[in-house]
């Protein structure tokens, strides 16, 4: 899917999504001539149809986690049908990343099924910016500047 | 009345570079996680039918036991999202999958085979259900599960195997939808049984699979049954002949297994016993896996 602005012929360029959680999706393209913008709406057929897929409009903001498709869209999962990560596998590398009681306990209300992928999103994220303890705060700043609605 | 505006547009291929959303390219970074996967895998075998109730998940759950009790590193992959048995019959209900950045760890089952199916996945009793809006939901249902196909080749940390086996549920769409997915198998399996129904449909399959270009080998299940005097094999089936079918079809038939009620009793528990034993049933899946580990990708492929 391209979109093209008329006026000026160029390719117009994935600018932001917002997910208002109503099955709806709103993404925003501009074009980088003349700044105009468009935005492409869908309804909650159309955005499942596309999230089916795998993919993510806009392009991705965190590597696609194993079974994310599985996890997230499938209803009447196990509470109880991954193991947590251990540690080594959450502290890769030489920075290691621990959590606040706050946000662990935010963590904690996570459903099971999912909770290792968004605990493994909120500490690469932390990593990559040299956070040595993850808070609510900053799983909120990760949640903006990820886009990680829902999570 | 406004009159069109007419002018000229360039089209999707005149306008060079990739997507704004890079869709194109997120669906490419899947489909080389699965090549990349796969690549530690020596043998893909599929076994699929068409016709549902031949008995493809109990030639599965045998097969890779018997593979694996003569010494191969054997997974199963049930695609059956829909109507799981792979977790019951290889003895891993319950288990649960590791969660680690590199992929999900499979339970080991009997004989070690490694397994994956949405069995380990479901609460007990509860049918697939994908979230989503109630209404349409055909549109999106398949790509859905597809994608959950694609997850279990793709995001299992299987490690080196010499054989992984893939639980095709019946639909000859199913089968399509595979061959797509995966390409070809290094070997695809047909299950039937000796009933002229059954035959119809499997016809129609490998009327399918002959079109993607793929090979594939016939196995008969259910192939009569064990006298009680334990002296010969009486027919289950009256209308139907397995050999003439293979015939047919121009299609090698690897295995006649005759029907055995303690065998199919201890798979369902599982505790599938592969050749384990002389019975007629044991001696036709030791034949089973003896062409298996000799077709082109197995431990002992001819040259």
């Amino acid at each position: 899917m391209k979109f093209l602005c008329l006026e000026c012929d160029e390719v117009m360029a994935f600018a932001e999504r917002e997910i208002p959680g109503d099955g709806t999706l709103t993404a925003v393209f501009a074009c980088g001539a003349c700044g105009r913008e468009m935005a492409l709406l869908t309804n909650p057929m159309e955005t499942r149809l596309v999230t089916s897929l795998g993919v993510e409009i806009g392009g991705r903001t965190v590597p696609e986690q194993p079974f994310q498709q599985t996890r997230t869209n499938l209803d009447g999962a196990r509470e109880d049908a991954f193991a947590e990560p251990d540690e080594g596998d959450s502290a890769r590398g030489t920075s290691r990343v621990t959590w606040s009681t706050e946000a662990s306990d935010r963590l904690g209300r996570v459903p099971s099924f999912v909770r290792g992928m968004v605990k493994r999103i909120y500490t690469e994220y932390a990593r990559e910016r040299g956070i040595v303890v993850v808070t609510p705060a900053v799983m909120d700043q990760a949640r903006t500047d990820l886009g990680l609605e829902g999570m | 009345m406004r009159s069109p505006r007419r002018r000229s547009v360039r089209g999707y291929a005149d306008v060079a570079g990739p997507t704004a959303s890079g869709i194109v390219e997120q669906v490419e970074q899947q489909r080389q996680r699965l090549e990349a996967r796969l690549a530690s895998v020596g043998t893909v075998v599929a076994i699929a039918s068409g016709k549902g109730g031949v008995g493809k998940s109990a030639v599965t759950a045998n097969l890779a036991v018997t593979l694996a009790r003569r010494g191969a590193r054997v997974g199963v992959v049930d695609a059956d999202l829909n109507g799981p048995s792979q977790g019951h019959m290889l003895g891993v209900l319950g288990q649960r999958l590791g969660d680690r950045a590199d992929g999900m760890t499979p339970p080991e089952g009997v004989a070690g085979v490694k397994v994956v199916s949405t069995e380990l996945i479901l609460e007990e009793g509860m049918p697939v259900r994908w979230q989503g809006p109630r209404t349409d939901r055909f549109v999106w249902q398949g790509l859905s599960e597809a994608a959950a196909l694609r997850e279990f080749l793709s995001d299992v940390t299987w490690g080196e195997l010499d054989y992984l086996l893939v639980d095709i549920p019946p639909g000859t769409d199913k089968i399509g939808r595979f061959l797509d997915l995966v390409g070809a198998p290094d070997q695809l399996l047909l299950v039937t049984v000796p009933s002229r129904v059954a035959g119809a449909v499997v016809t129609r399959s490998a009327a399918q699979i002959e079109e993607a270009g793929v090979a594939c080998a016939l196995v008969g299940n259910m192939c009569g049954y064990l006298s009680e005097d334990g002296e010969a094999i009486l027919p289950l089936f009256t209308d139907g002949d397995v050999e003439e079918l293979a015939r047919s079809l121009g299609l090698d038939l690897w295995a006649e297994i005759p029907f055995d009620p303690a065998f199919g009793a201890a798979t369902d528990g599982g505790s599938p016993p592969g050749s384990e034993g002389s019975s007629p049933t044991a001696l036709a899946l030791d034949r089973l896996s003896e062409r298996v580990e000799h077709a082109p990708g197995g431990r002992n492929a001819d040259p």
